[in-house]
């Protein structure tokens, strides 16, 4: 808590330090200002990863290991033990089968939403950028405007279409309303993206006879790679990590792992047992870190693609 | 663009028109008509299910006189100025410290930034466990020797949503960073020099040319965080369920429960147009500026 106090008053002091005379000075590896820069830099990096450590460790040790010592420090004896509870044991409600369900089901429900959205919000932006319609543009911006609607006024009436139809409470329903809800911030992507290439490549295409699908198809989707590992990074983790989308339109036994995650270290009935919690919580947050750490600087672009404005 | 010279008839454009459908569906039945449908019938007395049968503004009274919702409301304002004031400056801060042409960049910034990759849920969870009274950092202190510490946020209704607080921060300070490490990187060098050569200090530079000058940033980055604020749901759910009591409730959650448990529909809808006017307050000034300004033909 300390960390995160310091280090706003810590950095305001900095730049001053850094304001005697101007110009080019000589810099040396110690000096006052680099003390304090790297110094700040690495109290707040410790403040952040403090969280994951503990995460760890605790995973790690067993029930009275944790009762005796304190949180921060390293197990004495490892075990692997609530790993393999969290995965394949822990209970929610009546199914005792651990974590493995919601993994599976996360994977069933995160694959296919992927894809999908992927797919109709490439074609959306393709459509915005290159084939614009009367109109197109004004149901673009309802999209984009529809982007900050806050979920809970559109819950119910999703609810009642897709009962209507007749896949509430299945996967193929939390599909649809994840590629609905994925949509607006996609179809920004894909269309700046798109309206970014060069204007001579599509009109070459079109007098070489090349239609709507051709284009898109031939020379569009080779071309635009990057910005589609871009999309792909962005939905796996925000559909991975859902959770409001999952417990309105899923049943128990369908349920994505952060929902069952959250049933698990929140049951009331039962002993504690928090090594099983942590072990859990690594295990639902593993896919999208590693989404992360290995997409590095593509992470980084897929959200200030979202975020600012093109 | 390519086809503003192409006259406009229903069957030009036809394949266009064909892949639009999701998005026009999208847009006119979920996000307009889905809403229009939330705020209609949360003028009625709808209960187990939506029923119209309209009752004014009763709902809306009834809304108002709950303490639940207004603890909601308070939480979600304390927990917003929380937000926006301390993940805008530490966001700031840090990206202004990363821009000092630094040696391990890359390295900081993957760290500052990891935890925007781990769900609300993960994060609460983490930080329940953390601020843990009997194990958690409460304990460690008071281990040390300072028997009289108190740090159990999550246990005392009267600073719970600080709790909350923190894990947020911790959470989604990262993403604003990053943001405002791109609107750094993108004020001309020059500047800084001119601001140098002047004899401008540091500091000085920052707030009254670089930041300035980092208008649209902010403002994006305003909106953003706005939007976040109000949609807070699963981080509540996961770190404390809303208690101790109801000590932590948010609008969200409010609008989850008498729809899903309380079968109070009309309830749920009044309370979710509730949110949706505060976005609304944000979102159509920022919109106006952001579309309204240079449509083009």
């Amino acid at each position: 808590m300390v960390d995160v106090a310091a280090s706003p008053s810590d950095a305001g002091v900095l730049p001053r330090d850094d304001a005697g005379p101007a110009g080019a000075k000589p810099r040396h590896a110690l000096s006052r200002r680099n003390i304090f820069l790297y110094g700040t830099l690495i109290v707040v990096a410790l403040y952040y990863l403090l969280p994951l450590y503990v995460m760890i460790v605790t995973s790690l040790k067993g029930m009275p290991e944790i009762r005796l010592g304190n949180i921060f420090s390293p197990p004495v004896e490892i075990t692997f033990e609530p790993w393999v509870k969290a995965w394949a044991t822990a209970c929610t409600g009546l199914n005792c089968d651990g974590l493995s369900r919601g993994f599976w089901n996360s994977v069933r429900i995160t694959v296919p939403s992927v894809l999908l959205s992927i797919a109709i919000a490439s074609m959306n932006g393709y459509a915005l950028a290159n084939w614009r319609f009367k109109g197109a543009d004004t149901f673009f911006i309802i999209l984009i405007v529809g982007a900050f609607i806050p979920y809970q006024v559109m819950i119910y009436p999703i609810v009642i279409i897709l009962r209507e139809i007749g896949i509430y409470g299945t996967l193929t329903g939390l599909v649809i309303v994840h590629s609905i809800f994925g949509m607006p911030i996609l179809t920004l992507l894909f269309r700046n993206y798109f309206t970014s290439m060069p204007e001579e490549l599509f009109r070459a295409a079109r007098v070489d006879g090349a239609g709507f699908w051709g284009i898109y198809l031939r020379i569009m989707l080779p071309m635009s790679l990057p910005i589609f590992v871009v999309a792909i990074i962005l939905q796996v983790t925000g559909i991975w990590n859902d959770f409001l989308f999952g417990v309105v339109y899923t049943r128990p036994d369908t349920y994505p792992m952060t929902v069952q995650l959250n049933n698990i270290v929140n049951s009331v009935q039962g002993v504690k047992e928090y090594n099983v919690n942590m072990a859990a919580t690594i295990l639902t947050g593993l896919v999208p870190l590693i989404v992360y750490f290995i997409s590095g600087k593509l992470f980084v672009r897929g959200i200030a693609a979202g975020a600012v404005k093109g | 663009m390519s086809n503003s010279e192409r006259p406009n008839q229903l069957f030009r454009n036809l394949n266009a028109k064909i892949a639009s459908i999701p998005m026009v569906l999208t847009a006119l039945v979920v996000f307009v008509g889905g809403t229009a449908w939330t705020v209609l019938y949360s003028f009625t007395n709808s209960k187990l299910l939506p029923r119209l049968n309209f009752v004014g503004l009763d709902q809306y009274h009834r809304l108002w006189a709950t303490p639940r919702w207004l603890i909601s409301i308070e939480n979600l304002l304390i927990y917003g100025v929380i937000s926006l004031v301390f993940s805008l400056v530490i966001g700031f801060v840090l990206a202004a410290l990363l821009d000092q042409k630094i040696r391990f960049e890359d390295t900081f910034r993957t760290i500052f930034l990891y935890p925007f990759a781990l769900s609300f849920i993960v994060t609460g969870l983490v930080w329940q466990w953390l601020l843990n009274p009997d194990f958690g950092i409460q304990r460690v202190v008071r281990d040390l020797g300072w028997t009289s510490f108190s740090f159990d946020p999550l246990y005392n209704s009267s600073i719970v949503i600080y709790g909350i607080s923190i894990a947020a921060l911790w959470q989604g300070t990262g993403l604003i960073m990053c943001l405002m490490l791109a609107g750094l990187r993108g004020i001309d060098e020059d500047i800084w020099k001119a601001a140098r050569v002047d004899g401008i200090p540091m500091w000085k530079t920052y707030l009254f040319i670089v930041i300035p000058m980092m208008r649209p940033v902010f403002i994006t980055t305003l909106v953003i965080i706005a939007a976040g604020i109000v949609k807070v749901y699963d981080l509540v759910v996961a770190q404390t369920s809303g208690g101790p009591g109801i000590a932590s409730e948010v609008p969200a959650k409010y609008v989850y429960d008498y729809m899903f448990f309380a079968q109070n529909l009309g309830q749920g809808f009044a309370a979710s147009t509730m949110m949706l006017l505060s976005v609304m307050i944000v979102i159509v000034p920022w919109a106006y500026l952001e579309f309204g300004g240079r449509r083009r033909g």
